[in-house]
């Protein structure tokens, strides 16, 4: 068991520490390096917008947004005092919704984000990697072939063109599912199951969206794998021996060819968060991402570095709840 | 490399539609550069046309010809593309070399640099560059940002070509007949990283296209270049769908498909073709 | 009462991409019989087609691997099968592990990684015979490996906890567990170390000895085939050169290319230099005119590169490919 943990625990945490680290400092450097100076010019345009605020109150935005960005004492200071705030959790008012704290409007969207999101890697995991595996088990199949040029047609495309289509097609031309948004206007949230029919009803394209892209994806890579575990000794003998086919599949060949799927899918969470977000901005769903283009198009540095924070932290974390998930699957890790 | 050509375009059903496409694409670039319209002017013709045989795919609520704009849209976004490839390159070969050759201290913090990035969401933190770099962004800026961030993926790869070619007696050999470590990259080890080099560039040129029209989409980029992602950002914001001018959507997205589609399955295609492995496969059949 | 005869077995590789075609005539031509209570050693270099004959006679034949003529026949007693013929749910219900079974060579990686041996055994036993009782196999499961010779624990691990001696030996108690009337070992020993090669080949010789099975023994390594094999099959090319019982094949080799093998073999005190064939083994895409041995024979006359030599009884139970040898002559 100790050497478990020293073996495999302890360079996940680390692996997991450096990468809040490089985020959390990336995010850190990069308004420093604008040339503009970030208060000033975010204070100058929503005077220009021509926000009625009292003197008082744009003082006291000043000093937020100062503070924010930690623009008080040097550079050492700042990144220390960055730290400091972000351990105890405050990231600072939202300048287009001066004062709400950017935690609480990233928490109420939240949720949104992550239902669709977590679903549909799921499902598109799940289908994409058995779909894979079987196409590659059975390479003469028609349905398989045929799956797997659409799979090959839509993975290269980005999350954002593809839900543009959808939108198109679904909602414009053949309205089956609703617009935008994730409830018609009016209607207050909440856990009757009428309002979970209408959620899915309109999460349904958004989801959609993030499995049509993953699913693809996940077939090729699965595809290729599998046809190289067919050939792997374990396979041959087990064919040699007569086992059936269906016992095959499941357990020497898909049960093996998860390890690095399930691998991969810990380095994709990024990259289908961030389609997460740009899908939603079609939809008009109200997760992270139509928060972000709000933000984006009010100049809401504090929100758009709130987000940032936010997705790294989470992905981090979800990375590690995976790599820590692993060893469950691999008795290669688990006993040394 | 003609050989190669040929021999897919004979028998690989796959990769001549991807040439078709591809060819497609070139060719709207070539014809970017005969335009008879300027695309940074606008209302030379009439709005909100729909597509017919003078204006091929219509025009637009700026009274422009999306046609003769969006091939000025294909000649950037491909500039783009492979600038980045070209600056993702060099620092992805660069830091691949070096982690694997000198391995060690080095190689692991590179490493756990490299990673983070591979994990890290990048588009938020592009966000917030594109908010603060607003106004000052042009193209190749955008093309400089993308290289930074676009090559922790395949310095990985290149890092294990070279984790492998180190140990192979070949080199070994040069090493004992005294040929000198830099010579011995350049001679011996330069045809095979180069292949996956290759691999890897269509591989990043997909995703900085994909994410240059992600971010200009979100109005972050330079919107008086014509580009993919900001002709969807144009028609975003005079509300095409909701005004009918369908073709001012349809018209970006099918190009951006086509691109897309045959960029990738070319890609695919000669990946197949100079795995062994998927050769054994495929001659299993 | 031959158990396995082999007739006229051409197995061909035939490969189509990308407009090249290519076929690879691993096995071209080759008859033999197998008997009861015997070990029969298959020897010849890398690439001479012996693992093809292995697979087509194990009834491993997939594309692009295709037995394209002759015929491979068993005969269990009661039981009769042609393998060449016979459909993947026959083979799987009387035939497979029941009574061929196969340890395979490089034996290190035949092992599910992600299963445990125990788990292995209940796979395969499950699919043959089914299991009622699971008290009752898991009983007869560590008696098999016990009379093997193999502790008990064994059973619970993981491929990985294994050492590669270890994994062998499994995998032989594996190929065991029906009491099949022949088992193929394919490269047995390679890639272990000699102490460990001791205690392999010693435990085929107590199966052998224990069930009077036949086993069928392939490999390069000439120092095992005197150890163990009762004939010995010198295979060239993808045909056969010379078949005769152990003693015979070492101390009056009658084909030139067995000769060669035999004298290459190291003997306590002897110091002379070896000489080495000159050549390589043929391409067998593109195998030599009529005798394949030709072109590095020290022997070689006209009709070699013409006719193909056929296999001709010399002795009982002794058969030789050459031309220098003529039927009956000994």
């Amino acid at each position: 068991m100790r050497r478990f943990i020293l073996r495999y625990l302890i360079p996940r945490i680390i692996q997991f520490l450096t990468i809040i680290f490089v985020g959390i400092t990336v995010t850190f450097i990069i308004p420093r390096l604008a040339p503009t100076d970030p208060v000033e010019a975010q204070v100058s345009m929503m005077i220009a917008r021509g926000s009625s605020l009292d003197p008082q109150s744009i003082a006291s935005m000043r000093a937020a947004l100062t503070d924010l960005y930690g623009l008080s004492g040097g550079p050492v200071q700042q990144y220390f005092a960055f730290w400091g705030r972000l351990l105890r959790g405050d990231l600072g008012p939202s300048l287009a919704n001066f004062p709400t704290p950017v935690s609480e409007m990233i928490g109420q969207a939240m949720p949104y984000t992550l239902s669709v999101l977590v679903t549909a890697v799921i499902i598109s995991w799940i289908f994409g990697n058995l779909f894979g595996a079987l196409s590659s088990y059975y390479p003469k199949n028609k349905a398989l072939n045929v799956i797997e040029v659409l799979g090959q047609a839509v993975r290269p495309i980005p999350y954002y063109i593809v839900a543009l289509v959808l939108l198109v097609v679904f909602a414009f031309f053949i309205p089956i599912f609703p617009f935008s948004g994730a409830y018609p206007v009016g209607i207050k949230p909440s856990w009757s199951l009428e309002f979970m029919w209408i959620y899915l009803k309109h999460s349904a394209l958004p989801a959609a969206t993030l499995v049509l892209v993953g699913f693809g994806g996940w077939f090729i890579g699965m595809k290729s794998l599998t046809s190289n575990i067919i050939s792997e000794d374990y396979v041959v003998y087990a064919e040699t021996a007569g086992l059936k086919e269906n016992k095959i599949l499941r357990h020497y060949i898909m049960r093996n060819a998860l390890l690095p799927q399930l691998t991969g899918l810990a380095m994709s969470l990024g990259t289908v968060f961030s389609g997460a977000l740009i899908m939603e901005v079609v939809f008009g769903f109200p997760g992270i991402g139509s928060l972000t283009m709000a933000a984006v198009f009010r100049n809401d540095y504090s929100m758009i570095m709130g987000i940032a924070i936010y997705s790294i932290i989470g992905v981090a974390v979800a990375v590690f709840l995976m790599d820590l998930i692993y060893p469950l699957f691999d008795p290669r890790v688990r006993y040394q | 490399m003609f050989r190669v050509l040929r021999d897919l375009l004979r028998y690989d059903g796959r990769f001549r539609f991807a040439f078709i496409l591809l060819a497609a694409v070139v060719v709207m670039v070539l014809l970017s550069f005969v335009s008879p319209y300027d695309p940074k002017k606008s209302f030379a013709v009439p709005m909100d046309m729909p597509p017919s045989l003078e204006h091929i795919f219509g025009t637009n609520s700026r009274g422009q010809d999306l046609f003769w704009w969006l091939t000025f849209a294909v000649r950037n976004s491909l500039f783009l593309g492979v600038m980045t490839a070209i600056i993702s390159r060099v620092i992805a070969v660069l830091v691949g070399l070096t982690a694997g050759y000198r391995g060690g201290w080095l190689d692991r913090v590179l490493m756990s640099i490299n990673d983070s990035f591979v994990v890290l969401p990048l588009l938020p933190i592009l966000i917030l560059l594109g908010l603060l770099l607003r106004d000052r962004m042009n193209l190749f800026f955008l093309a400089v940002i993308l290289g930074l961030f676009g090559w922790p993926f395949d310095a990985r790869l290149i890092r294990s070509q070279v984790l492998s070619l180190k140990e192979r007696s070949f080199t070994r050999t040069a090493v004992h007949s005294g040929i000198n470590g830099f010579w011995i990259t350049i001679n011996e080890h330069l045809p095979f990283v180069l292949p996956i080099v290759f691999a890897t560039t269509i591989n990043n040129m997909l995703w900085s296209i994909g994410m240059e029209v992600t971010l200009s989409v979100l109005g972050l980029s330079d919107l008086i270049t014509p580009s993919l992602g900001t002709a969807l950002y144009w028609a975003n914001q005079h509300g095409a769908l909701v005004a009918r001018v369908w073709w001012w959507i349809a018209a970006p997205a099918l190009v951006a498909t086509v691109l897309f589609l045959g960029l990738y399955l070319f890609f695919a295609s000669i990946n197949e073709y100079i795995d062994p492995r998927t050769r054994l496969r495929l001659m299993g059949g | 009462m031959a158990l396995l005869n082999v007739k006229n077995l051409c197995a061909y590789y035939q490969t189509e991409l990308y407009g090249i075609s290519r076929t690879v005539r691993a096995v071209d031509g080759v008859s033999f019989d197998l008997f009861p209570n015997e070990i029969y050693g298959v020897a010849g270099e890398s690439s001479c087609g012996k693992t093809t004959l292995i697979k087509v006679i194990s009834g491993n034949v997939k594309p692009p691997l295709k037995a394209l003529e002759g015929s491979v026949n068993y005969n269990f007693g009661e039981y009769k099968v042609d393998m060449l013929q016979a459909s993947e749910d026959e083979l799987r219900r009387n035939v497979r592990w029941k009574e061929i079974s196969y340890v395979m060579q490089g034996s290190m990686s035949v092992l599910n990684p992600v299963r445990k041996i125990i788990k292995t055994f209940e796979d395969i036993v499950d699919t043959h015979e089914g299991i009622m009782d699971k008290d009752k196999f898991l009983e007869q499961a560590r008696e098999h490996v016990n009379r093997l010779g193999l502790p008990t624990d064994v059973l619970n691990a993981y491929p990985h906890q294994l050492s590669g001696g270890m994994r062998q030996r499994v995998t032989i108690a594996l190929a065991t567990v029906f009491h099949p009337s022949l088992i193929i070992a394919d490269e047995p020993t390679t890639a272990l170390d000699v102490v460990v090669q001791r205690g392999v080949l010693q435990m085929i010789k107590n199966i052998q000895a224990m069930s009077s099975n036949t086993v069928l023994l392939v490999t390069h390594d000439m120092a095992v085939h005197a150890n163990v094999a009762d004939r010995v099959m010198i295979m060239y090319a993808g045909r056969i050169a010379e078949e005769a019982p152990t003693e015979s094949i070492f101390n009056a080799p009658l084909h030139p290319y067995t000769q060669h093998l035999i004298s290459s073999l190291p003997m306590i005190g002897e110091r002379s230099t070896r000489a080495s064939l000159k050549g390589t083994p043929p391409n067998l895409a593109n195998p030599p005119s009529g005798c394949r041995f030709h072109p590095r024979c020290p022997y070689v006359m006209d009709v070699c590169r013409a006719e193909v030599p056929d296999l001709v009884s010399v002795k009982e139970r002794h058969r030789v490919a050459c031309h220098l040898v003529k039927e009956g002559s000994l």
